[in-house]
């Protein structure tokens, strides 16, 4: 079966690239799952969203958080534009619990976007990072 | 010791100190290249994938009327965007930029637009408030290592000037483009209003039919704003990589000079010393010979 050839990059670095048999996303619209021959697209993804790279062959899968940005697909090239990208095994866990807490504990306390997007935020790195959140 | 003497060996040892700090300002710029181009070269992919991603969706709207990408009829107010350095030592970077800037807002003016500058750097800060020029936007401190979120910024307030009614109807960037270590070149380019620009290698295939989520309109709208950030973040970047390029070659050439003037002066101070020992030597040889003569007399 044919491949997809997926790159990560953010505006600082390229994140990872390489082979996969699926993709999985999360855009506005909702979750996609991208497999090889897709039609091109082009979508927005969600802030703090988790986005999935199925490898195959047994490799373990790229779990990454994505905060923002877009996806495109083209001749099964899948490119993932994300203006900040973590993947799972970079998630320093207890940094981004402690986040959580105190982005919670602020939104709690005045209802302010910036706040609600940093809870977001956190919740994605965790999630990225295989935690369970609530 | 003679006067000069003295005067000679105190400007020697302060070209020397000069040279110490010019040699290591070089030392320091040289190194920070690597690391200014290596973010460049990072920064690469996902301009490519973005700016592919605009033509992909330009090409595949037929009517992509965006605020952004349509020209106004009549513009009358442009912003320029200046990018300097923070720090002075890095030879004609600075002046080269700012003469550019300069005769692009004649350029801008002869066509009846009205100038607004937007400036990064201190360097051009102060030039620009010292002449008491009104700015439309100023930022500083990170010339040389210029993060995503500086650009973020910078294009925020760029795009929120475009998009007010009576705002800016062009935006253009001055800035140094870094071409190879030894060649950086001031660029005057137009961003806003969009001209998509084509990526060095003509795609060998058509771009294709893109299914848009949610839809093309939308796509479009978080694209631009996202687009037009990672130009200014490129622009930063390689301004910063010139700006230690130039720097490099000034100290390099400040240093050298530092070093011929000590040769210079070194010569000039031990052809004085020799001279002092010369008349040393033929006052005492003088002395001796008065002596003897006089001795000679008395006999």
């Amino acid at each position: 079966m044919a491949k997809l050839r997926v790159g990560v990059v953010s505006p600082e670095r390229e994140i990872w690239s390489g082979e996969a048999d699926m993709v999985i996303a999360k855009t506005v619209d909702g979750e996609i799952g991208i497999m090889p021959r897709h039609t091109p697209m082009l979508g927005v993804l969600v802030e703090g969203g988790v986005l999935t790279v199925k490898r195959g062959g047994g490799e373990p899968d790229l779990v990454a958080a994505v905060h923002g940005g877009f996806l495109s697909v083209a001749d099964d090239e899948v490119s993932i534009l994300a203006e900040v990208a973590e993947l799972g095994s970079e998630v320093d866990v207890a940094r981004a619990k402690n986040a959580l807490d105190r982005a919670q504990a602020s939104v709690e306390a005045n209802m302010e976007a910036a706040d609600a997007a940093a809870l977001k935020r956190a919740r994605a790195r965790l999630r990225a990072a295989g935690e369970e959140v609530g | 010791m003679g006067a000069q003497l003295r005067l000679l060996r105190r400007r020697i040892k302060s070209v020397k100190s000069t040279a110490k700090i010019t040699r290591a300002q070089e030392l320091i710029a040289s190194s920070r290249i690597v690391k200014a181009q290596q973010r460049m070269q990072a920064a690469v992919p996902y301009e490519r994938e973005i700016t592919r991603a605009v033509s992909g969706v330009v090409s595949n709207t037929a009517s992509a009327d965006h605020p952004l990408t349509t020209a106004k009829e009549q513009p009358r107010r442009a912003a320029v965007l200046i990018v300097t350095s923070d720090r002075g030592f890095c030879g004609g970077f600075n002046a080269n930029i700012l003469r550019e800037a300069e005769a692009l807002g004649g350029l801008l003016r002869s066509r009846g637009i009205e100038p607004v500058p937007y400036v990064v750097g201190r360097k051009g800060i102060t030039w620009h408030s010292f002449r008491g020029r009104e700015m439309g936007g100023q930022w500083g401190g990170f010339s040389d290592n210029p993060s995503y979120g500086d650009a973020k910024e910078i294009a925020d307030a760029l795009i929120a000037a475009f998009s007010a009614d009576d705002g800016i109807d062009e935006i253009h960037i001055v800035s140094t483009e870094f071409v190879s270590m030894l060649t950086q070149e001031v660029a005057v380019k137009r961003i806003l209003p969009l001209a998509v620009v084509e990526t060095a290698e003509k795609p060998e295939t058509p771009l294709p039919y893109f299914e848009f989520e949610p839809t093309a309109a939308e796509v479009l709208d978080s694209l631009l704003p996202r687009y037009v950030e990672s130009r200014i973040f490129s622009t930063l970047l390689q301004s910063a990589a010139s700006e230690h390029a130039a720097r490099r070659r000034a100290m390099k050439s400040a240093t050298d000079n530092a070093n011929e003037l000590i040769r210079v002066f070194t010569m000039q101070m031990n052809q004085a010393r020799q001279a002092e020992i010369t008349q040393e030597i033929s006052e005492i040889v003088g002395g001796a010979n008065a002596l003897a003569d006089a001795a000679a007399g008395k006999e």
